[in-house]
């Protein structure tokens, strides 16, 4: 490990984790090209994309206790969910909207993630939603370990929750309304904030009059950075003392992730009317699966022949997924109709 | 037995389901020290503290939104909008997000969330402090409506809320909260949403309502026994949804007739519901039209007193609204 990386949180990761954060990112990188494939094919009905937002979402979920915080992601997650330990079959299940879909048995648009053993919280598609209930699990977790339910140095047991979103979404009451919950009450909540410069078409000079979101942090007592976002490391750095913050009680961050959508927003979007080809192209010159590939080779933990079998591996994991997932039973046609209500407990019924 | 109003019978399954449940905490806005704008709250924050009866910053989309997180980490929060008027900026977390959750996720999650309601028209509430939103939210699959209209049935249907596993929305007639009073047992078994209540018998026609409406129509009711010799069947539904439809049918099975009086403005109210509902399935049964009493199709009750009694339909109302139809 180089010197200059031994005082950051990220020079204290094994080179395991750190080849481990690379596999993960290319995978769901590949897992999203063959989305747009299978959508171009007319194989699918819809892909919304994580690609360029690898680095912000890996970054943060190492920084957490992946499996057990509560996680309440958005639907560019991808890379998150994939991080958090959600399969290559899993998303694929998804995509074909198959019976076996985990995250909602084909109810639901593709990476609309959920997985309760996980502790990944359904998500909608109607932004920041998410974030009054992310302060509500925080609550629930320091709720707990002021109970005595919990003792707060058990890792085995949830200890913040994780809520991330686009820049525009953070323009949405609800976001303001949860983080000044959390704010007012301290709670261990961490919010990534994946700043892709655009709400669809509204690049973000149109949706608020600051150049950056961790400045609005200040207005909830909480703690804010902004960083490169198309560095896993650096994203990482930032995540690890907001998450010890939360950790130690001590209220909580807002990480901004600086970053770019390579892709339209979803496969039903057009890009060409408000981004110029310029631009993108640009944006690929940095984007954060090249980048960190570039500096595990330049440390010596990736070789051009390790390059290469990973990238089979993964092909290979896409592939199986792929055909596993188009093979899957569809849902009966009456599942459409399958129970709003959960049942009754047991001795209640 | 224990003789009490509405709002003490609320108080003190609050203060019960506390006492026994330390998953259990309550917020909203003013709940703590103040108890409550109505004291639905009254001597619980100093019982038992901020940490379970929180008063919440003001924001009723983070009391539903916090509440939701909240029962998905297995909390049973208790969440009080002040007024149903001001449930609309929740509106998204009720009815985007907690009734689509069990669904959408195809029952990885749920969410045991109560959200208590003061609702209804209540003399100098105006516009803004008087509104009826149950048709609003019965329209939504995945959350279920209660509506008790007395001490006894408040006392355990909040109970039996806060061990559904689902969000409840608990609507609560804030004009009756002092007005009702009841029985009370001492000792008394929670009950789940669902079954409607015969609140009495009569072979003559059905008489629909909830909260405040049904105790109007039990008053109703009983003058139309003893000043026409009518013999009225009165429905209380208590739960909206799910609907007690076997409760509604057997009624009308039995008189041939039915009324349905809501406080809540007609047109798409939930009268409409009970009136498809017996055209659909006990077509065959009805000896008259199924009548609606309810109020205008304005915003909600006036402000001025005269305006305000003009609105909403009182014993007066719907003695004639009986008398109508059973002289069909």
């Amino acid at each position: 490990m180089p010197n200059e990386a031994g005082t950051r949180p990220s020079g204290r990761l094994s080179d395991d984790t750190l080849l481990e954060m690379y596999r993960l990112m290319l995978l769901s990188r590949r897992l999203d090209e063959r989305a747009w494939a299978l959508h171009r094919q007319g194989r699918v009905q819809f892909h919304v994309s994580a690609m360029g937002h690898e680095a912000a979402q890996v970054g943060a979920a190492f920084a957490i206790n992946r499996g057990v915080d509560y996680v309440v992601p958005y639907y560019r997650d991808l890379a998150m969910a994939i991080a958090l330990g959600c399969s290559a079959l899993d998303f694929m299940l998804g995509l074909f909207a198959r019976r076996d879909d985990p995250w909602s048995a084909g109810r639901q648009m593709p990476c609309h993630f959920s997985d309760r053993g996980r502790h990944i919280i359904s998500g909608s598609s109607t932004v920041a939603t998410q974030v009054p209930q992310a302060a509500g699990l925080a609550f629930a977790v320091r709720y707990r370990q002021r109970a005595g339910l919990v003792d707060p140095q058990d890792d085995s047991q949830p200890r913040l929750a994780l809520t991330s979103l686009g820049e525009g979404s953070t323009n949405q009451g609800e976001w303001h309304e949860g983080m000044n919950w959390a704010g007012v009450q301290r709670l261990p909540l961490v919010c990534l904030v994946e700043n892709n410069r655009y709400a669809i078409s509204v690049p973000q000079t149109e949706q608020m009059a600051i150049p950056s979101v961790a400045t609005r942090a200040a207005s909830y007592g909480a703690q804010g950075e902004s960083v490169d976002g198309n560095d896993v490391l650096a994203v990482y750095d930032a995540m690890h003392p907001a998450v010890q913050r939360a950790y130690r009680g001590e209220g909580p961050s807002l990480v901004e992730a600086h970053t770019y959508r390579l892709t339209p927003h979803t496969s039903d979007d057009d890009d060409r009317s408000y981004r110029s080809r310029e631009e993108v192209a640009a944006a690929g010159e940095v984007e954060p699966l090249v980048r960190y590939r570039q500096t595990l080779l330049e440390r010596g933990l990736l070789t051009p022949t390790l390059v290469d079998d990973l990238e089979a591996q993964t092909r290979n994991r896409v592939d199986e997924a792929q055909r596993a997932a188009e093979a899957a039973p569809e849902p009966a046609p009456e599942e459409a109709d399958s129970p709003v209500l959960a049942p009754l407990p047991e001795g209640l019924a | 037995m224990a003789d009490m109003t509405l709002i003490e019978a609320i108080r003190s399954a609050l203060d019960e389901a506390l006492a026994q449940d330390e998953r259990v905490f309550v917020t909203g806005e003013d709940i703590g020290r103040r108890g409550g704008v109505f004291r639905a709250t009254q001597g619980l924050y100093e019982k038992y503290g901020a940490r379970r009866v929180m008063d919440s910053p003001l924001t009723e989309m983070g009391i539903v939104g916090v509440g939701i997180g909240a029962a998905l980490a297995d909390l049973r929060p208790v969440c009080e909008i002040q007024f149903a008027d001001f449930i609309h900026p929740a509106f998204n977390q009720i009815v985007g997000e907690a009734a689509r959750m069990y669904y959408r996720s195809a029952g990885g999650w749920h969410v045991p969330l109560v959200i208590r309601v003061p609702y209804g028209a209540v003399p100098g509430g105006g516009l803004y402090h008087c509104q009826s939103v149950e048709a609003l939210f019965a329209h939504i699959p995945g959350l279920k409506i209660v509506v008790p209209s007395t001490p006894r049935d408040a006392r355990r249907l909040l109970h039996g809320a806060i061990l559904d596993p689902n969000p409840v929305l608990f609507l609560e007639t804030k004009y009756g909260y002092r007005q009702i009073r009841g029985e009370v047992p001492e000792q008394d078994a929670p009950l789940l949403p669902g079954p409607a209540r015969i609140a009495r018998e009569g072979d003559d026609l059905s008489l629909f309502a909830w909260g405040l409406m049904a105790h109007y129509a039990e008053i109703a009711a009983g003058r139309a026994a003893q000043e026409d010799g009518l013999e009225v069947e009165v429905v209380d539904l208590r739960t909206l949804h799910p609907l007690d439809r076997e409760g509604v049918l057997g009624s009308v099975r039995k008189t041939g007739k039915a009324l349905v009086v809501h406080e809540d403005n007609l047109t798409m109210g939930f009268g409409a519901e009970i009136a498809a509902l017996l055209v659909d399935e006990a077509f065959e049964y009805l000896d008259g039209p199924v009548k609606r009493l309810a109020a205008p199709d304005v915003p909600a009750a006036p402000f001025n007193r005269g305006m305000f009694d003009y609105f909403l339909p009182g014993p007066d109302d719907i003695l004639a609204a009986i008398r109508d139809l059973a002289a069909y």
